[in-house]
């Protein structure tokens, strides 16, 4: 059986471990309150941006955008968005078992991978994957010329037919608790996610509305980019509180039996002492 | 509202400013700078990299942008901008230190360095400098 100062080491290391887990917990609690700012700071332009593609594609006979136009696929580029960290419970490996079954779907196809944060770049580098960029340690300061950066990479190579399609695996931000996992298709853009409800207004459009299509679409993108690295940052503070709390609890539950342990052992030792003490006594009565 | 005064919101991925009782919105166009009255037809239209003036009853405000769009219907203007930053909130340091990483990149010319890139990042320092000392 351990002695009693070992099991007081033991209770000594959970709690500062307990104490870690339980600043991390509320670290995290912080920073998750600062990425749902961000994601409700960036819905009205959302809103508007989407509004006026909306009324330019709706007042266009003909819309042609290479943005838009669907080609044969042959090569896939894969978008993993992962954590920088973990500790966040399964947050990054889920992602990770996400995209190696997506692989494999596009089995038929030439797949490579852009990677957004360590973890997954980590995973897929070590195991020889074709990660062809990457983006890491960019969660710690998010800023919109981030999303700019990674947008203007996935477009040049659309642009130059280095890819024909580009999908993003990431974690969709539910509430704290709860992430959903996500395959979202990336491009092509089709006209029909910008269908809805419209008036018609008689703009004056300059130069034209085709230009301007032309401009609005990669900005269009670009908010895409930042909506996933915002939500995706956001599922990741998420995540990381309830990993956090869990361990703490668990901690505190360790704590107790371990207590309860060292009290018992603490008893019998005391009593082992004081009948050692009664007999030694009780044999010296007789003498 | 008095129809002779235009309402503004600039919109960015990060912020938005709704601006009321606005006499008029000077913003760069890609056909050159122009100006929105109140009661002015429905417009769409780009910006370039510029300032933006508004003005309102006895004062007016700069604002520093890398380009968007503009939309003005009923007296309603709307930018929709990705970076847009006031006047008097600029940053001349940081807008310094990134004009002057634009210019090495440019100076250092090499084959990995974009340089249509690295001529938007210095003109849109130089921008943000030239309006930041306009209003100090």
């Amino acid at each position: 059986m351990a002695t009693l100062r070992e099991i007081r080491r033991r209770i000594n290391s959970i709690k500062s471990t307990q104490q870690i887990t339980r600043a991390m917990k509320m670290v995290a609690a912080a920073k998750l309150r600062k990425a749902q700012d961000q994601i409700f700071a960036a819905r009205p332009y959302a809103y508007k941006i989407d509004e006026m593609i909306r009324h330019l594609i709706f007042q266009l006979e003909f819309v042609e955008n290479p943005l838009l136009a669907i080609r044969p696929t042959q090569r896939v580029t894969l978008v993993v968005v992962t954590a920088d960290r973990g500790l966040c419970g399964a947050f990054n490996s889920h992602i990770i078992k996400r995209t190696l079954r997506q692989i494999d779907e596009h089995r038929d196809k030439e797949v490579s991978l852009v990677c957004i944060g360590r973890k997954g770049y980590d995973f897929f580098r070590t195991r020889n994957y074709p990660v062809e960029h990457r983006y890491i340690n960019i969660y710690n300061q998010l800023e919109y010329p981030i999303a700019q950066e990674i947008t203007a990479y996935l477009l040049q190579k659309y642009a130059r037919e280095e890819t024909d399609m580009v999908e993003i695996v990431y974690n969709e931000f539910k509430n704290a608790i709860q992430q959903t996992i996500v395959v979202e298709k990336y491009l092509p853009l089709t006209a029909d996610e910008f269908s809805g409800e419209l008036k018609y207004v008689d703009y004056i459009f300059e130069p034209d509305k085709i230009t301007l299509l032309d401009s609005l679409l990669p900005k269009h993108l670009n908010l895409q980019t930042w909506r996933i690295l915002l939500e995706s940052n956001a599922a990741e503070q998420g995540a990381r509180m309830t990993a956090m709390e869990s361990a703490t609890d668990n901690a505190g539950e360790l704590i107790q039996d371990l207590t309860l342990h060292y009290n018992k052992a603490r008893q019998a030792a005391i009593t082992k002492e004081i009948s050692e003490i009664v007999g030694g006594a009780e044999a010296l009565k007789f003498e | 509202m008095d129809e002779n005064r235009l309402s503004v919101t600039i919109t960015t991925p990060q912020k938005k400013w709704v601006l009321d009782d606005i006499i008029s919105v000077t913003a760069p166009g890609v056909m050159g700078s122009f100006q929105v009255l109140s009661q002015h037809a429905p417009l769409m239209t780009q910006l370039e990299i510029g300032e933006i003036k508004v003005e309102k009853e006895g004062s007016t405000e700069l604002y520093a942008t890398a380009g968007g769009f503009l939309e003005v219907l009923k007296n309603n203007v709307s930018l929709l901008l990705e970076s847009c930053e006031k006047g008097l909130e600029i940053d001349s340091a940081r807008a310094e230190n990134s004009a002057e990483r634009a210019r090495n990149r440019l100076k250092n010319r090499s084959d990995e360095i974009d340089i249509p890139r690295a001529e938007m990042a210095l003109a849109r320092a130089l921008n943000r400098i030239r309006i930041a000392n306009k209003v100090k």
